[in-house]
């Protein structure tokens, strides 16, 4: 008789809970030093459900099928001068904010997920946290294979890395990440995993990538999709570490609430970055910032803050205002690039009269009310000769690093500022969750590195915006500034035949 | 009761898991969007290993839904012959 085949679920607790052991000659405290300095309490780790039960030899056959199918394609892209098919070469511009913007957090998840990979105690939470951790390897590693093709075309993307570190955009994901991985493992959980992860990420991928198939981006859309495979069971550790933590204790509670009001507001600013790309850097577009808000956030978001109640978290108290955002958070944005394209690493334009059009249809309330006149106006400077530049630096959110630009939800032309006074000194903020956050941990936020502050105290490559410029090893003229007259844009006519 | 969902990469693979959850949930409704595939229905939703299996013409193991997922939303309930998500809302 041959041997029974095993099931799923005993091969799993065979293939995984069986590779933990006992500690009988150290000390298990000593094996986990950080399990219990935040505050949460466990009590029985063999409670932690793997919805999945995925082995780690099924991991690598699954993993590898994913990549062989990827590659594949990433070849035929190139072979077939995949980049002179997108549907216009402004949209090149989306990938190279997420190639700098992006592509490294992938890397800082993956050194995240190694941590509490290692630190968590529980060996099923641990072996899920670190095959994330290899996920998030292979993403980084896919989006730049992806995007050296578009490198050999299109400038902005070679020094991807350097940027990421110095630019003063790019801070805003980087110290995002940063956030999370100088914080303990249950709150880095709570952070990537849950809100960021669960909540967020498919606002990130979803309907951007299926953007760029609608713009002709093969390469994109394939590496968005196989990184998103991973995605769901990404999603799937995220709500079992926050029911896993609920139901362990009830002290757990408050700490995980605070937690999550603080890393859905976080996640939700960084994710500006996105509302601007969806909404003014896709030629062709998919759906607008607003209706991706309401189906991923609202509508799916929705479903599972009831499902959570039962343990008594509450959505955060400012959703009210995010609903109100929705319809300005893209414009407000692409306003603070534009002003300051000089000083980024891709270029801008004003909306063509059909994209603004596009525009008004779904943003009835907004568009044409505070943001048609704009850039009507930027546009017809620019065609006089006078394209609009501020050439001041702006004052920065010391919570989540973007210049104060956001408008009070009660009066949309008037800017908020929130400050607070910690050890004599004033900070400032963007809105009152970014305000209240650093007031609940102001020794860490004070030591922010904020890009601006860094300027003007010389640390920049010291002196004007020039030598700034050249510290983010910008070449003026070349990867900034707008797109009509760029190298970029010379090279597109050239291929299109266009004079 | 709230609304579950899931997405798959638009491909011949996927065509017949859709086919099957089709089969299995009969008020799903299935949304093709840009490169991918997106189902939604109330409460729950099943996928049988025997539908997929029939509709695909082989022994289709669950596990290879992996391949090409997108994403999906509710608590998951997975064993070797079937995967369910749904709210307990
Ligand atoms: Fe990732
Ligand atoms: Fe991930
Ligand atoms: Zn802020």
């Amino acid at each position: 008789m041959s041997p029974k085949k095993l099931n799923l679920k005993d091969k799993y607790k065979l293939l995984t809970r069986d590779l933990d052991w006992e500690f009988s000659y150290e000390d298990r405290k000593e094996a986990f030093p950080y399990e219990e300095f935040e505050g949460i309490k466990i009590t029985d780790w063999d409670k932690w459900e793997d919805p999945f039960r995925l082995t780690m030899e099924s991991y690598w056959k699954y993993q590898a099928e994913k990549e062989k199918k990827l590659y594949a394609i990433y070849d035929a892209f190139a072979q077939n001068n995949g980049q002179t098919n997108v549907t216009d070469a402004r949209y090149v511009n989306a990938l190279k904010l997420f190639l700098t913007g992006v592509s490294p957090g992938e890397h800082a998840a993956h050194l995240g997920f190694a941590f509490t990979g290692r630190q968590m105690g529980g060996i099923g939470a641990r072996v899920a946290a670190q095959m994330q951790s290899i996920d998030e390897l292979r993403h980084i590693q896919t989006q730049i294979h992806a995007m050296s093709h578009y490198n050999k075309f299109f400038d902005g993307f070679d020094e991807f890395n350097h940027m990421h570190d110095r630019l003063w955009y790019l801070s805003v994901p980087k110290s995002f990440f940063e956030d999370a991985r100088t914080a303990g493992p249950f709150e880095f959980m709570i952070a990537i995993g849950f809100s960021f992860e669960y909540v967020l990420t498919n606002l990130l991928f979803v309907p951007f990538m299926s953007g760029a198939a609608y713009n002709g981006d093969m390469a994109t859309v394939t590496f968005g999709f196989s990184a998103q495979s991973d995605e769901a069971r990404h999603m799937t550790l995220g709500l079992e570490i926050i029911k896993f933590l609920l139901e362990q204790h009830e002290d757990n509670l408050p700490i995980v609430q605070k937690w999550l009001d603080k890393w859905l507001w976080r996640g939700y600013r960084l994710l500006t970055l996105v509302a601007m790309m969806m909404d003014y850097m896709l030629p062709q577009k998919v759906m607008s910032w607003q209706e991706a808000w309401e189906l991923y956030f609202e509508d799916a978001g929705g479903a599972l803050f009831k499902d959570l109640e039962r343990y008594g978290i509450k959505m955060p108290d400012y959703t009210d205002t995010i609903k109100q955002e929705k319809e300005h958070l893209s414009h407000q944005a692409w306003w603070i690039f534009y002003q300051y394209t000089h000083a980024a690493a891709f270029h801008t334009w004003t909306p063509s009269a059909e994209e603004m059009d596009w525009l008004s249809e779904k943003y009835p309330d907004t568009f044409d009310k505070y943001y048609r006149p704009r850039w009507e106006l930027a546009a017809e400077m620019e065609a006089k000769g006078e394209r609009f530049y501020t050439t001041g630096l702006p004052q920065l959110c010391q919570t989540c690093q973007i210049p104060m630009a956001f408008t009070e939800m009660s009066d949309p032309t008037q800017v908020v500022y929130r400050e607070s006074i910690y050890n004599d000194e004033r900070f400032h903020f963007c809105s009152d969750p970014c305000k209240s956050i650093f007031d609940n941990e102001p020794e860490k936020y004070v030591n922010a590195w904020l890009p601006v502050h860094q300027i003007l105290q010389g640390n920049c490559g010291g002196g004007g915006l020039d030598k700034v410029i050249e510290y983010y090893h910008l070449e003026d003229g070349v990867a900034n500034l707008d797109f009509e007259g760029s190298p970029d844009a010379e090279r597109w006519k050239d291929w299109k035949g266009v004079a | 009761m709230s609304r579950v969902q899931i997405a798959f990469q638009d491909n011949d693979e996927s065509r017949y898991i859709v086919a099957a959850i089709e089969q299995d949930n009969a008020t799903a409704v299935v949304h093709y969007e840009p490169a991918m595939i997106r189902v939604e229905n109330e409460g729950s939703l099943i996928i049988k290993r025997d539908t997929v299996s029939e509709q695909i013409g082989m022994e289709w193991d669950v596990q290879a839904l992996h391949i090409n997922l997108i994403t999906l939303t509710g608590h998951i309930d997975e064993d070797d012959d079937y995967f369910k998500i749904m709210w307990n809302n």
